[in-house]
């Protein structure tokens, strides 16, 4: 009986101990792998959890300890006294926000789509020369240039508006420009001759044949921009010096530099600072992945 | 015949005039850029240079004053030294403790065989995050009465430290908040692991490598250019910090890149001398040092990189 069970097991399916076939080292690893990754991604959303707990907490709950872990009640009414400070009015910052949103994203689009074009299909003399200068540009730190651009607005009587934010905009950007000649250099060319013999010009093939056909890269290079104008703030504390001018990234800074402001309010207002970007990338995320793996598959 | 030579010498006209056309359109279309980085990058770069060796402080005209800018620098300025400190210590710590997060992050993700999105969200999600809303929202976490982190050490007994209010803690917290803003760096070396092809592994697994063999042995090795442009990207990145650093300091201890000069990163420092205390030309000279480190810092791993990084197409 003994003897035949080892020849049995030695010969059949199982040749190894249970524990050691393929199948259970796989369900071990996959375990390992999704524990590892629940424990990291309850790390990285606790900050998230709470900052919004907080802000909800009635001001009494937030300076207590052992900490609440829930507020009890709810306190909405944060929201509304985080916000409605005369001094920081967060709706007004929002919509400074979104002019800049729209000033600096139209004319980034507008002028990368130009610009990166004739990278992508052009030939002319200093060509190569032209677009070394360009990738050389995306290594130059900001440092250097931030004080004498400073001047320069200032000069230009730009100080405390949105001009040295929105005009350089419309001069394209390095990044965007790399990104757009990548997936334009992998549209097929034979569309364009195709629309040159219907006598086609230059601005025609772009609008109605490359645009449309990159709305991935485009969109890919909206969202990232949404997410660094909302974000952006080195820039806009520099130019800008009247709190009615503010973005909303200035307006909680300054927030947070007030004395004695209360913690559920200023976590109200951080909620508010992070929540709609948040809410951009949660709807945009597909786009956004199809977007950034089509120019990394094919660019 | 006669049509082939007559028709030879009018082709490369044909051909030229078309040429110069398609040069006056891309002339036109890459015009926009050109006048953008001749009025905003190289012309500001040639004033900065110019600036560099003047004092100024807005109201006279610049003074010329050589070297002397450069020479204080590195004799009589202990803000220089300090902020040198404080930002090779952040950058040694934040950029290692990075990059282990980030691949690590990215090798789970790899492994995982559903809810990658999700995970991939999540942990992508900080990097969303305004700098300035992370700022604000790490000093309560890091809160040392009420915040969770110094509660879950004193429930372990710990003692938590002060963080951002104790000169020996404070660069600590910005540390612990850079890692967890990795996610931009976990999707490039995510992208990098989906490029190693799976033969790789199948072929060692006959030959009876181990998951770390495997690793040390592929992974890293083919991952290495994905980890030289996270890690130069990184190293330009933190030396060029400023946005956290300046929230907490200015909110915590009142004054820039405290307390006690503990978080006073370079471009701090050059943002002091720039626009709080208006000594232009001097915080002009502090930014070229600091580009000449990039550079120079850039360059060294670049070089460096033949004797680690391994690119397919040397292969061949």
């Amino acid at each position: 009986m003994a003897t035949s069970t080892t020849t049995l097991s030695r010969t059949g399916a199982g040749r190894l101990p249970w524990w050691q076939s393929r199948r259970f080292q796989m369900w071990i690893h996959h375990g390992v792998v999704y524990l590892l990754l629940a424990v990291l991604s309850l790390l990285f959303i606790f900050p998230f959890f709470w900052m919004v707990t907080s802000a909800l907490k009635p001001e009494h709950q937030i300076f207590i300890w052992p900490p609440q872990w829930l507020p009890d009640p709810i306190r909405w009414e944060n929201f509304r006294e985080a916000l409605g400070n005369p001094l920081l009015p967060f709706d007004r910052f929002f919509i400074n926000t979104m002019i800049l949103e729209v000033g600096m994203i139209s004319g980034r689009l507008l002028s990368c789509v130009l610009v990166a074009y004739g990278f992508a299909r052009l030939q002319a003399p200093g060509k190569d020369f032209l677009f070394t200068v360009l990738l050389a540009s995306l290594m130059l730190p900001s440092a250097v240039i931030l004080i004498p651009r400073f001047i320069l607005f200032s000069e230009l009587g730009w100080i405390n508006t949105y001009l040295p934010l929105i005009v350089p905009a419309w001069f394209g950007e390095a990044y965007a420009i790399f990104l757009m000649r990548q997936f334009f250099m992998t549209i097929p060319r034979e569309l364009e001759e195709a629309a040159l013999i219907d006598g086609a010009n230059t601005l025609q093939i772009i609008g109605r044949i490359i645009v449309p056909l990159s709305l991935p890269v485009l969109a890919v290079i909206t969202i990232l921009s949404f997410k660094d104008i909302w974000n952006m703030f080195m820039d806009p504390l520099l130019y800008l010096n009247e709190s009615t001018k503010y973005t909303i990234a200035v307006g909680l800074a300054y927030f947070n530099g007030q004395f004695n402001v209360q913690m559920n309010l200023l976590m109200a207002a951080s909620v508010v600072t992070v929540l709609p970007v948040i809410l951009v990338f949660f709807v945009a995320q597909r786009a956004f992945v199809e977007g950034i793996a089509m120019t990394g598959l094919k660019g | 015949m006669v049509t082939a030579a007559t028709a030879a010498p009018e082709r490369p006209r044909r051909r030229s005039r078309r040429a110069r056309r398609e040069a006056l359109i891309f002339y036109l279309c890459v015009a926009p850029w050109v006048i953008g980085f001749v009025a905003f990058t190289l012309g500001p770069m040639v004033a900065s240079l110019y600036l560099s060796f003047t004092r100024w402080d807005m109201l006279s005209a610049p003074e010329w004053v050589g070297l002397r800018n450069y020479i204080k620098i590195f004799t009589d300025d202990p803000n220089f030294y300090q902020s040198l400190k404080v930002t090779t210590i952040f950058t040694l710590f934040s950029i290692p403790l990075r990059m282990i997060t980030a691949l690590f992050l990215a090798i789970l993700l790899n492994e995982a065989t559903w809810g990658v999105d999700f995970f991939r969200t999540v942990f992508y999600l900080p990097a969303v995050v305004a700098s300035v809303a992370a700022a604000v929202l790490w000093t309560w976490i890091l809160n040392p009465r009420f915040g969770p982190v110094n509660g879950a050490l004193g429930l372990l007994g710990i003692q938590g430290p002060r963080w951002f209010s104790d000169p020996n803690y404070a660069l600590w917290g910005l540390i612990i908040m850079s890692v967890w803003n990795v996610g931009g760096e976990m999707l490039i070396f995510l992208a990098g692991l989906k490029g190693i092809p799976r033969s790789l592994y199948e072929a060692a697994e006959i030959d009876g490598a181990g998951r770390l063999a495997r690793f040390f042995r592929i992974t890293l090795p083919m991952l290495s250019a994905t980890t030289f442009f996270n890690f130069v990207m990184s190293v330009i990145g933190a030396f060029q910090s400023f946005d956290a650093a300046f929230v907490i300091s200015t909110a915590r201890a009142g004054t820039l890149g405290g307390p006690a000069k503990s978080t006073l990163l370079y471009m701090l420092n050059v943002y002091n001398e720039a626009f709080n205390i208006a000594n232009m030309g001097y915080a002009t000279a502090l930014a070229w040092i600091l580009f000449a480190i990039i550079f120079v810092l850039t360059l060294a791993i670049v070089r460096s990189s033949s004797l680690w990084v391994y690119y397919e197409s040397e292969r061949r």
